[in-house]
């Protein structure tokens, strides 16, 4: 599962819907992989309004990546005054696109429940008391 | 010929021969990707977009998504969801781009407000029909699924799906849920009165009957 996906990902469960807790969900014992994909300049610039920038930086602590900029980065730096693709970008594309949860739980915040990520699949199915 | 939702539960119905089966058989593969190119012109995607696709199975048209040409407003990231391990596990076999949720869509949508630009489903959401135990019903599980899939899209959103109702009752109980859950729904026919009639529900997050938009 790409950091991408988990920038949006929230608890499944009813009742933590609205509660801030519930999201970002907190990975542990998680395996990373790095997966190779072409680079979209165009859909990283379409997502970057979309980000919880806040959330990615407590991703990138928890999963001991290096530290991130403070500020959320802005489309101007995406490219530089020829068009081409800027070192912003190549490093965004890097942390959303190609860094990939393989293994392990992703733990919601407000009630503890545990999803469990296996083949980079996560485990989203709730029993019926818990929906 | 029986209908898969009235033999078993998808995630019974769909093991590992049967995911295999609908995966690899070349009348399915083609028809699946007929309903996506149709749903995709019918999104009508200008720019490369984040896309969650429900009931995404093995990924057949994830793989659609993913290939959309830049020339044609893509290529588009795809999230897929789907209730069936076995048809999750074809997908991994054929390493297909999207990240996967194995999950019931009848169970809401674990995403924050606003995240897709579209959406789609094919041959999906009559399953949302099936009730299969007594502290779930079809209702209860319709409006789960469209009103977590309305506040997961962005405003001026678009989502298509393509299913198979049953009977008219059922088609307009599906197309009531969406409109309660505040989408601008209609539903579109190809084929009609023949026995490959299609139907597309084309939903909008900004309310209104859609179907005018559609050529
Ligand atoms: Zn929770």
């Amino acid at each position: 599962m790409k950091l991408l996906t988990l920038n949006f990902l929230t608890c499944a469960r009813k009742t933590c819907k609205s509660t801030a807790a519930a999201f970002p969900l907190h990975p542990k014992e998680a395996e990373l992989e790095q997966v190779e994909m072409e680079l979209n300049p165009l859909f990283v610039k379409n997502m970057l309004p979309r980000l919880d920038w806040e959330a990615m930086k407590t991703l990138a602590t928890e999963l001991g990546l290096p530290n991130l900029p403070a500020e959320t980065p802005v489309a101007e730096e995406l490219a530089n005054e020829s068009g081409e693709p800027t070192q912003t970008l190549r490093d965004l594309h890097t942390l959303l696109m190609e860094t990939a949860i393989a293994s392990g739980k992703l733990v919601c915040g407000n009630c503890g429940h545990e999803y469990a990520v296996k083949e980079g699949i996560a485990n989203f199915l709730l029993p019926s008391h818990m929906v | 010929m029986s209908r898969p939702e009235d033999i078993l539960p998808p995630d019974l119905f769909y093991d590992d021969a049967e995911s295999r089966k609908y995966t690899t058989s070349s009348r399915i593969r083609n028809i699946q990707a007929d309903m996506t190119n149709r749903a995709l012109a019918l999104l009508d995607l200008e720019h490369p977009s984040l896309i969650l696709d429900l009931g995404c199975g093995s990924g057949l048209s994830g793989e659609i998504l993913s290939d959309v040409s830049a020339e044609e407003g893509g290529p588009h990231t795809w999230v897929g969801m789907d209730i069936s391990a076995s048809m999750l596990g074809q997908a991994l076999e054929r390493d297909t781009d999207g990240d996967m949720l194995l999950a019931d869509i009848g169970q809401g949508v674990p995403f924050r407000a606003g995240t897709f630009d579209a959406a789609i489903s094919i041959s999906a959401i009559q399953w949302l029909c099936n009730a299969e135990t007594s502290d779930v019903s079809p209702e209860g599980r319709l409006k789960r699924f469209f009103d977590g899939l309305y506040a997961s899209l962005k405003r001026g959103g678009k989502a298509v799906c393509q299913f198979y109702p049953k009977n008219t009752q059922q088609r307009n109980l599906i197309s009531q849920a969406a409109i309660k859950a505040g989408f601008g729904a209609g539903i579109l026919e190809d084929d009609p009165e023949t026995k490959n009639v299609k139907y597309y529900l084309v939903l909008s997050v900004g309310g209104g009957d859609v179907t005018g938009a559609v050529r």
